[in-house]
């Protein structure tokens, strides 16, 4: 595998085709957008992710031409944008109504666009027909939008939109129309599309799966700031703000004081003491009482004489022993903890809690720690972890292929941890208010000023 | 049973209201003229039997039908209303499109107060308000008072009636008729539709003639129908304001049912009236049907 990975945001020689320059939007008093720089990459899915009226669609309508910056510059391909009315971009935007003209056919809407760029018939046929087999809406090309489905409808937008082949292309809300199911296969084939035809995307969305899903980058917007823009992992996995860890997925936050921890000795690890055990002697044969037959015999006892004799249960095979060299014994307790981060005293008269990947520099400071419910661990017997909490079970929801404990800790705060359901629900050994250990290792949280 | 009775109310509003009047005026229209009280004969006596209606039968005739063709005032009356119809619909749709058009587009607080501005005119009689046009178009009136004081003309414009005063009392008459369906018709226009077609490439003239117009043409056939269905019979507009060279059939219909006291021409003129006004209203009806299809 010699696939290079594409992030051109990484690369100082890639030189953007979207630049957001200091660009600052007022509506009356209100600012949409307070003063912002990003970079856009050729062949991105970028994504604006935020609650309603956090700015995402102002950016896009700034970038199709339908409102103009009050301060500040956008370019695309390095042209200064400011006078270039919307007919005159090389961007399409698909409409979150999708704004189907719904006195045409599927192929006239398709076609709109070409219509206007003055080409000929048959250029403009063969443009169609391209378009309508990429979206795979031949069958459907002489309907009218209201006599085809809300899956088709949004195809038949995104081929109109992809028609004049633009450099980039914006979707503003592309799948909200449509339901669970449908919404994913189509993220799928959005994400498929815009590999094939190599076209910059440009998503607003208010759904982070979504985001998640189809992006190469997300910027994370909230009130007129983009707050973060990274990869998907990166956004979930190292948020620079509480309101990012918040935002993307589920999340417990734990409030505290941060104190350093001492960088080189580390504090707990026991040496001499987890040296592997030696096994004691060769592991003895299983035991198989009586003669056994051989493979003859076998035969002959199932073949012929079984009506007589009944068939042979067969032996269980045998799994050769355990090696004794590559055997591994569990390092004896207590686990070894990294050394460095922080530690977090978050309530009176606990353990604080340790988070090795936290940047000493907040020592002294209130922070948030930041953790996954997936990142838990939950039992009922006390785990050797490096954190370790008590608490009840005080809800579960049972989500099929996870469930989701709720549970209180003796200060009072509320987590939620999320284990995979392997075993049935009927094996489940923990239920309501008992009491249970929540554990995790010194790195899965992300600590957070603030 | 039910659901006979239901069916039937709006059915024997229909008969009461319309066949048995249109049968009432077929069969005057089929009579002769007589000096007598109602005017024209035969009467049907039912108490005469059986002979006396089939005398009352054997005695109509399709006399006065045949003597509209002999006169060429008729068709040119009839051809004249068409004319000032076709006409008068398309000056107001000319002056009406636009004004729907400014109200669909205005802020949402703003349109009640400009939808009741329209139809405000409704709330005093039509009466009143042509008398009142006559006041403003005469010789001595309003408008060439205005403009002999800004100095624009020196002589009186004879305005009142001539055949432009009978246009634009047509026009001022039947505009909410024209605004109404139309403005109904943009207010729906979702804009998105309109930024789409700019987006892709669209001037903001051309999208409005390739988006706007195909969607308001339902608005567009309804009120021009609403216009000009009423406007071929109109009667008190052209009377009022129009002068002698005004020929209207509706105009015909009036002087020959009250001058002459001919009932039975006037009738005859009536029915073909009614004949001819068959055409735009099943045409208007299948443009309603259409586009309850096309929603539905």
């Amino acid at each position: 595998m010699n696939q290079t990975v594409f992030a051109p945001w990484n690369d100082p020689k890639e030189t953007p085709l979207i630049q957001f320059k200091n660009v600052t939007k007022r509506f009356g008093d209100f600012t949409a957008i307070n003063n912002q720089t990003q970079d856009i990459f050729e062949r991105e899915f970028f994504a604006l992710l935020g609650p309603s009226g956090c700015g995402k669609t102002t950016m896009m309508r700034m970038l199709a031409g339908f409102e103009t910056p009050t301060e500040g510059q956008i370019l695309i391909a390095g042209q200064d944008m400011a006078n270039v009315p919307p007919n005159k971009r090389a961007v399409n935007m698909m409409f979150q109504s999708y704004a189907l003209f719904p006195h045409l056919s599927v192929r006239d809407n398709i076609a709109f666009g070409l219509k206007r760029e003055g080409k000929g018939a048959d250029a403009i046929a063969e443009r169609v027909d391209e378009m309508l087999r990429l979206t795979r809406l031949e069958k459907f090309a002489q309907r009218k939008p209201h006599q085809i489905s809300g899956g088709q409808r949004q195809r038949v937008a995104l081929a109109r939109s992809l028609a004049k082949a633009p450099k980039l292309l914006l979707l503003d809300e592309p799948l909200g129309a449509l339901d669970k199911k449908l919404r994913q296969d189509t993220q799928f084939e959005l994400m498929d599309i815009q590999e094939k035809t190599g076209t910059t995307f440009v998503i607003v969305t208010h759904d982070q799966e979504e985001a998640m899903t189809v992006a190469s980058r997300v910027a994370v917007m909230d009130e007129g700031r983009i707050i973060q823009v990274a990869t998907p992992d990166e956004i979930y996995e190292a948020p620079n703000s509480v309101y990012v860890a918040d935002f993307i997925g589920d999340v417990n936050l734990i409030k505290g004081r941060a104190e350093a921890r001492p960088t080189e000795v580390a504090e707990k690890i026991q040496p001499a003491e987890t040296a592997p055990a030696k096994p004691s002697g060769p592991t003895p044969k299983p035991k198989i009482d009586g003669p056994q037959p051989n493979e003859m015999g076998e035969w002959l006892q199932n073949k012929l004489l079984f009506p007589i004799l009944g068939k042979r249960t067969p032996q269980p095979k045998q799994l050769p022993p355990p090696d004794p060299k590559t055997e591994t014994i569990k390092p004896a307790q207590p686990v070894a903890i990294q050394p460095g981060g922080i530690a977090l005293h978050w309530t009176e008269g606990h353990t604080p809690i340790i988070a090795a990947n936290g940047d000493p520099s907040v020592a002294g400071e209130q922070v948030t720690l930041a953790l996954r419910p997936e990142k838990l661990n939950i039992s009922k017997t006390k785990p050797e972890a490096p954190n370790v909490l008590s608490g009840t079970v005080i809800d579960i929801a049972y989500l099929g292929n996870l469930s989701t404990y709720y549970v209180e800790l003796d200060n009072g705060t509320m987590v939620k941890v999320q284990m995979t359901n392997a075993r049935r629900i009927a094996r489940r050994d923990i239920t309501w208010e008992d009491k249970v250990w929540v554990s995790f290792s010194e790195t899965s949280g992300v600590v957070l000023r603030g | 049973m039910r659901r006979a009775l239901l069916i039937a109310v709006p059915y024997l509003w229909l008969i009461a209201l319309f066949l048995i009047p249109f049968v009432i005026v077929l069969k005057i229209a089929l009579s002769d003229v007589a000096l007598a009280r109602p005017p024209y004969l035969p009467q049907l006596d039912i108490t005469g039997g059986w002979q006396a209606i089939t005398s009352f039968f054997a005695q109509l005739d399709f006399e006065n039908f045949v003597f509209l063709t002999t006169d060429d005032l008729y068709w040119k009356a009839y051809l004249s209303s068409l004319q000032i119809a076709l006409f008068s619909t398309i000056l107001t749709l000319i002056v009406g499109y636009p004004i729907a058009y400014a109200m669909a587009r205005s802020s949402p607080e703003w349109r009640p107060t400009l939808l009741m501005l329209v139809i405000l005119p409704f709330w005093t009689s039509f009466l009143i308000r042509v008398y009142a046009w006559m006041g403003i178009l005469s010789n001595e009136g309003l408008l060439n008072q205005f403009l002999i004081w800004i100095g624009v003309i020196n002589e009186p414009l004879t305005i009142l009636n001539t055949n432009t005063a009978v246009y634009i009392g047509i026009v001022y008459t039947y505009l909410p008729f024209m605004i109404l369906p139309i403005y109904s018709a943009l207010e729906r226009l979702d804009d998105s539709l309109l930024e789409a077609a700019v987006d892709l490439g669209c001037s903001r003239l051309s999208a409005f003639w390739l988006v706007t117009v195909p969607l308001s043409k339902n608005g567009i056939i309804a009120g021009c129908f609403l216009v000009f269905i009423p406007v071929i019979g109109e009667f008190v507009i052209p009377s009022l304001l129009g002068g002698s060279g005004t020929l209207m059939i509706g105009k015909v219909l009036w002087e020959e049912f009250f001058s002459n006291r001919d009932w039975p021409v006037a009738s005859a003129v009536a029915v073909i009236l009614l004949l001819i006004l068959v055409i735009p209203i099943i045409l208007f009806q299948r443009n309603e049907q259409k586009q309850r299809e096309a929603e539905g």
